[in-house]
């Protein structure tokens, strides 16, 4: 399991550092220097074997019948890029730890740098595709988190915003991509995909799939032309630009490119497409890095170049320049790295990066500048440094091309070209910064970086010359494992000597240097024809055009669609709602009317039909009159449960009867504190507009419920109905569903009761209302507010319907009943109590906090599906069993203690949403017979 | 019978849906409910008409109605009702603070 761990290490690091932040920023770098060095332990367990040649998979079972499990996979193109996200993870740890200031928060910095640097991992070293993706977008998410670390800063929140919806976007046709090349393998496995090379470049979808999967990968390698979000991402911290933009982040698209070369290439339209696209970014992108005066921006689009150098290799798709790619990508990512960490010494000591101002540093520190010009140096392809090694392979690549197509020759001539660009502007970082006479108003004194800060420097520093001296004893053996793991077959011969003979490769690498050193001589014109054309020609333009034109266009639509008025709305949603069904009648050329035997008609079956369609339409004349519209509505609900008493449902009747009761209650109590009657604004066409779609929306409803009632019907329900007795312990099989088959779902419903009536308790929290000293005729409320008799007898009768309330709780597995119906009733019966001896006289004699109750019947209900987990059953599996009492046969099923759960949520959600009313209700009008602490003892 | 029940059915949704048009909570909410009558009558017809074969096991028993949407429609009635509380005191909530109960809370009371 060693490489699951060694993912999971720095998502537990993150916490964990996060956390520790307040015990100091130094604790907080230690975790994170540990858990880097963790996972890298992880990781050398299983480094061996894949130096040998092994390919190691682990994998656990996520989703088995769909599928899908967690696999992870080393090989050595991960192992390469593994052990660069944790080498240079670490050492970014330590120059981290210097490079900020005390006033920002550290542990938040390495929290995020950890959730990227876990992702990163997870991203090389998954053999899932699905998976691959996942680990993708969240390395998109949490270099979101870092670039916009110091989000004080506008340019830092564009800067992030920008590089989420670019990479973000190409995650999006990732997805595409990817989803294609499962369906074209039929598995989402890297070792099936890789196998399948021959068959995925001959499918018809080869070409879609290719694009959707490139878009991906430039859009990551900043690949031309969506290059922009990289300068902009250089608003991050220094230690975020470097870790980003050498190593991990925008190495993951040439990772999926060498991850996928094996079955991608070697076609034309990978060939043209990834081949073009690395030269033209290639160009551009040395081009501009050489008019850049910020020193971050410099390395972006150099930055920039080098990944276009990259994917050109990969494009042009033998074997040999597949391996220069793996090579430069080691190699770009020492020296940007130390680049990168340079400039932040730079910027952190003279506190700006205007190269313009900055100038003659060699005076004043003097160590930082010689690790500076050397990592310049590998970055212009100075021999014996490393850079020089894979820029001779990549120009001997170049003039391999150029004798496959005519024009061919345009190839090393550009490539030579980006070449001398690359030469020119590292000499004007390394000339500029610390030449070029003295600096100009800096607003600091600068001088050499603390030791530990250097350390970092030194160590990428001294990789690049132990590489370009000794290629074959330093880099060789992991590049062949690599490079093997990229082509998934034997290595090509090559040889990682600095001397080949006078080679074309060689004699561009002298043009390149010595032009260089001239462009850079003559920079003074080229510079101010920079400057003229400045800002003109930049890709970031098109993005902010689409962006704005999204922001407008949605704009636009929810101005058309959310005017502020509700009625509106809901008229739109009502008339939508008949059009897509009109629409689909249209379609069907089937009769309203099925085949289904009706029942009879009896006469006393319709006159109780019309009696409530009669009052239906009552509520809705006389609505004006708010409280006989509230009484009619009453008894239209007596009537739905009459429905269900006749119609075979004797559960639905008895809960439907309960519920009305509450629901009537509440709304009386609410319409106390609401005006008595709905005041006749609406015009005449306001009605008539209205009524129509109302008609229509009730003949449609009308027309559907008849096509469904008169066809005959499949049903699931065979199962239920044999299974109830034998698998259910019970007889009432809608109460089996409810607490057994379906359990989950009865769970999830009284959590949302509760959450309803915590919500409602919030809402009433404070709440002061003011309820009318009249009623609507203009008569003076009644005195006496509980009269005696009333009292008497529903004190009287609580002890019984209490006792009615446990039998129909306790029958409910086998007769009509169970935990809703009985909750509903006992709470009735308290809410009797409530309404005839007043709020505070009852509230003082029962107890007066209902959340715990709430709360203990979720629990007995969550407990008692953990039960059967424990026992090895899957959630909410019942059991039951038998006991002999002396007065007969007791069933006790496990189910029982649910149905207890459920009962205790509806009478405590019920009685907590109206005995808040009610004590909101007594507040509003104090009374002689009222305690003056009532509200204060449910407290 | 069927076409009794259909008819229910439409005349219950043509009340709900004209009354949540209305521009007051109150009618709102009765609209509201009715809707849930509706729905929850329809959800029940799913499991189409029968006449005295509640889903009680018996020997003794020929048929059964379909117990499914019965077992839906009961926990759809309590769902519904905490709905109902919560838009109502919503409106009640509304009319603290705005001081009227119109469902746009902006005109004068």
């Amino acid at each position: 399991m060693q490489l699951v761990f060694c993912v999971i290490t720095p998502f537990l690091g993150a916490a964990l550092a996060a956390w520790a932040a307040r015990l100091g920023p130094n604790v907080a770098a230690w975790i994170a220097g540990a858990a880097t060095l963790a996972a890298g332990g992880w990781l050398a367990q299983g480094a061996m074997d894949t130096f040998a040649g092994a390919t190691l998979v682990e994998r656990i079972a996520w989703m088995p019948t769909a599928g899908l499990d967690l696999v992870f996979r080393l090989d050595g193109l991960g192992l390469l890029f593994a052990l660069m996200i944790l080498g240079i993870g670490f050492l970014i740890v330590l120059y981290a730890r210097y490079y900020f200031s005390p006033q920002d928060p550290l542990g938040r910095f390495y929290c995020f740098m950890l959730l990227f640097m876990g992702s990163m991992l997870g991203l090389v070293l998954s053999e899932n595709l699905i998976q691959l993706l996942i680990f993708w977008e969240l390395t998109s998410l949490s270099s979101f988190l870092l670039i916009s670390y110091w989000h004080q800063r506008a340019e830092a929140r564009n800067g992030a915003r920008m590089a989420l919806a670019v990479t973000g976007m190409g995650g999006l046709a990732l997805l595409g991509g990817v989803l294609l090349l499962g369906e074209i393998v039929g598995s989402y496995e890297l070792s099936a995909v890789l196998a399948a090379g021959d068959r995925i470049r001959a499918h018809p979808l080869y070409l879609p799939m290719l694009v959707l999967v490139l878009i991906g990968a430039f859009t990551k390698s900043a690949q031309f032309p969506f290059h922009f979000w990289l300068p902009n991402a250089m608003a991050a911290p220094t230690p975020v630009s470097a870790y980003l933009h050498s190593a991990t982040m925008v190495k993951a698209g040439v990772f999926l490119l060498a991850r996928l070369f094996p079955v991608l290439s070697g076609t034309a339209e990978w060939f043209w497409l990834v081949g073009l696209t690395g030269l033209v970014t290639l160009v551009m992108g040395a081009v501009i890095a050489l008019f850049k005066h910020d020193l971050k921006g410099l390395l972006a689009y150099s930055t920039i170049s080098h990944l276009g150098l990259i994917t050109m290799l990969f494009g042009i798709g033998t074997p040999l320049a597949a391996l220069a790619g793996v090579f430069h990508i080691i190699n770009h990512a020492t020296f940007k790295a130390s680049l990168f960490m340079a400039a932040g010494i730079i910027d952190h000591e003279t506190g700006t990066r205007d190269m313009r101002r900055i100038n003659g540093l060699w005076g004043y520190m003097p160590y930082t500048a010689t690790l500076a010009m050397v990592a310049a140096a590998a970055m212009a392809g100075v021999p014996l440094f490393n850079g020089f090694l894979s820029k001779e392979l990549f120009f001997a690549e170049a003039v391999g091309v150029a004798g496959l197509y005519r024009f061919g020759w345009l190839v090393p001539a550009a490539v030579t070209f980006a070449g001398i660009f690359a030469v020119a502007y590292s000499l004007r970082f390394v000339h500029d910064v610390f030449f070029n006479g003295k600096p100009v108003d800096l607003p600091r004194t600068p001088h050499e970086p603390p030791r530990w800060m250097k350390v970092p420097v030194e160590v990428l520093v001294a990789i690049c010359i132990l590489v370009g001296i000794l290629p074959a004893l330093t880099v060789e053996p992991l590049l062949a494992v690599a490079a093997a793991g990229v082509l998934q077959g034997p290595l090509p011969d090559h040889d990682l000597a600095i001397w080949h003979g006078f080679s074309p490769a060689l004699w561009m690498s002298v043009i390149a240097l010595a032009g260089g050193g001239l462009v850079y001589l003559g920079r003074r014109p080229l510079f101010a024809l920079a400057d003229r054309v400045e800002g003109r020609f930049e890709a970031r333009r098109g993005y902010d055009w689409l962006v704005t034109g999204v922001f407008t266009l949605t704009a636009w639509v929810s101005a058309r669609l959310d005017t502020g008025a509700l009625q509106r709305m809901l008229l739109w949603f009502v008339l939508s709602a008949l059009l897509l069904g009109l629409t689909g009648w249209w379609g069907q050329a089937v009769p309203l009317t099925g085949p289904r035997p009706l029942l009879p008609v009896g006469l006393a079956g319709s006159l109780a039909a019309l009696g409530l369609m009669i009052t239906a339409v009552l509520v809705v004349v006389l609505h004006r009159q708010r409280l006989t519209a509230l009484i009619l509505l009453g008894a239209v609900g007596l009537g739905c449960s009459l429905i269900f008493v006749v119609f075979s449902a004797p559960d639905l009747a008895l809960t439907q009867l309960s519920v009305e009761v509450v629901t009537v209650i509440l709304l009386l109590l609410a319409l106390y504190f609401l005006p008595q009657t709905t005041p006749a604004e609406s015009s005449r066409i306001r009605h008539g507009r209205d009524l129509l779609p109302a008609v229509a929306a009730g003949g449609g409803a009308a027309a559907l419920a008849w096509a469904v009632l008169t066809r005959p019907q499949a049903s699931i329900a065979d199962w239920f109905l044999a299974n109830s007795l034998p698998g259910g312990g019970g007889t009432n099989v809608v109460n089996v569903i409810l607490v057994d088959f379906r359990g989950y779902d009865t769970l999830g419903e009284i959590t949302v009761l509760a959450l309803a009536a915590l919500g409602i308790y919030a809402m009433l929290e404070g709440l002061q209302l003011t309820g009318p000293a009249r009623d609507d005729q203009g008569r003076r409320w009644d005195p006496d507010l509980h009269p005696a008799i009333m009292a008497s007898l529903v004190r009287l009768l609580l002890p019984l319907a209490l006792l009615v309330s446990v039998y129909i709780l306790l029958r409910g597995h086998n007769q009509p009943g169970g935990g809703f119906i009985a909750g509903l009733i006992t709470a009735v019966a308290l809410i009797m109590q409530y309404l005839a001896n007043g709020v505070a006289w009852t509230h003082a004699r029962l107890p007066g906090d209902l959340h715990p109750l709430i709360g203990v019947g979720l629990l007995i209900a969550t407990l008692t599906g953990l039960g059967s987990l424990v026992l090895g059953y899957p959630f909410l599996t019942s059991a039951f069993t038998h006991i002999h009492w002396p007065l007969g046969d007791f069933e006790l099923a496990s189910a029982m203690a649910f149905d207890l759960g459920v009962y205790l949520v509806v009478v405590g959600a019920t009685l907590l949403i109206l005995i808040h009313l009610g004590l909101v209700h007594d507040a509003s009008h104090p009374s002689a017979d009222q305690a003056p602490d009532a509200r204060g003892a449910d407290r | 019978m069927e076409a009794l029940l259909a008819l229910i059915i439409g005349t219950l949704t043509a009340c709900g849906v004209y009354l949540i048009l209305r521009a007051r909570t109150f009618p709102v909410v009765l609209g509201l409910t009715f809707l849930s009558y509706a729905v929850n009558l329809f959800l029940f017809a799913m499991g189409r008409l029968v006449v005295g074969r509640p889903p009680l096991i018996d020997p003794s028993a020929a048929a059964y109605t379909d117990p499914l949407p019965q077992a839906l429609v009961l926990t759809a009635i309590v769902i519904g009702f905490a709905m109902t509380a919560f838009v109502i005191m919503l409106a009640l909530k509304a009319r603290a603070e705005l001081g009227n109960d119109h469902v746009d809370g902006m005109h004068e009371p």
